[in-house]
């Protein structure tokens, strides 16, 4: 009679552990993504220079894109912010294009940002209404979006980034293998 | 003089409601509009419950003061605005987010479990009650029966 009793308990505690062990294993920061492997959703967005510039998506076809979302109240933005530059300034003239979008924030406190964190080595674009942020599916900043040169989302970065984990996400596009450093 | 004004508004003819030919009453000649804008706001709040806040806990679209639930709010009412049904828009925010979008997860695969799973523990929970009691009233009929000799 016990031992029916221990089978049974087992037998209603056992998936009950199973599901919580399950769930243990995964980062509830890390919100699976639709997007990567689907084309990246185009946009026309102003440059936040000032200059009236502006960039569409689609016609950066042929390039690598590293689309990074952040804002001048985001405090892991400044974690990432050098490494992000010096990144851009690695891959400049390589088919790579670096671009910022400003989220749900003023231009004017971007800009001040930027200044305070010694310059940007790329362009950073407005956001308006947060369409593009929608467009993308994003849940905060900072996040990383990586583009191959035929449009498509291939990598999502949650949270801030480095120099060695955006070569391993950049290197691979190109067909260059990774150094030493991102192997590391 | 208030006995007599009283009189006099009583005794005038009252306009019927819906007989008279000619242009209707205000509220009418709106009313085409005031439906489509009551129909789009319903679809907009309806559709802003289902959908998560992707920057709060467990608040809804609807619910969160947060600026990005505005904004998605927004969207939602300018896709439905441009003709997108409801189920277009709801699927827009899918494509996008995930079913992590959805507050109710959409009963499929791993998803059933949310759905099945409260079932089973009931009636799990409704059999053990029924076999404890009935052991029990057993217990106590056997040990107030007198013993047989």
């Amino acid at each position: 009679m016990n031992s029916r009793r221990v089978l049974i308990a087992i037998a209603i505690s056992l998936p009950i552990i199973a599901l919580l062990a399950f769930g243990l294993t995964r980062d509830p920061n890390e919100i699976p993504s639709p997007l990567p492997g689907t084309a990246a959703p185009d946009f026309l967005l102003v440059s936040m220079d000032g200059s009236g510039d502006t960039i569409r998506l689609s016609s950066q076809r042929g390039k690598v894109v590293v689309l990074n979302f952040w804002a001048s109240w985001c405090l892991q933005c400044r974690d990432e912010h050098a490494d992000l530059s010096m990144a851009a300034n690695r891959y400049r003239g390589r088919g790579v294009e670096f671009f910022g979008v400003l989220y749900n924030d003023q231009a004017e406190n971007g800009r001040r940002w930027i200044t305070e964190q010694g310059g940007q080595s790329y362009r950073s674009l407005l956001d308006p209404g947060s369409r593009t942020a929608v467009d993308y599916g994003l849940y905060g900043v900072p996040e990383t979006f990586i583009i191959d040169q035929q449009g498509r989302v291939v990598r999502k970065k949650i949270g801030p980034t480095t120099v060695a984990e955006l070569a391993s996400f950049i290197d691979p596009l190109l067909g260059d293998a990774p150094t030493q450093e991102q192997s590391e | 003089m208030i006995a007599f004004l009283f009189v006099l508004f009583a005794a005038m003819p009252q306009a019927p409601a819906q007989s008279v030919p000619g242009p209707l009453p205000a509220a009418e000649t709106s009313t085409p509009d005031a439906h489509v804008e009551t129909q789009l706001e319903r679809d907009t709040r309806q559709l802003a419950s289902e959908l998560r806040c992707p920057v709060c806990q467990g608040l809804s679209l609807q619910d969160s003061p947060s600026e990005l639930s505005q904004e998605m709010r927004v969207i939602i009412r300018e896709q439905l605005l441009a003709g997108r049904s409801v189920a277009e828009v709801k699927q827009y925010f899918v494509a996008k987010y995930g079913e992590w979008i959805l507050l109710e997860p959409e009963p499929h695969g791993f998803n059933l479990t949310v759905y099945i799973a409260p079932v089973l523990l009931l009636l799990g929970g409704a059999a053990f009650l029924y076999f404890t009691a009935r052991r029990w009233t057993r217990q106590q009929a056997a040990s107030a029966a007198p013993p047989s000799d």
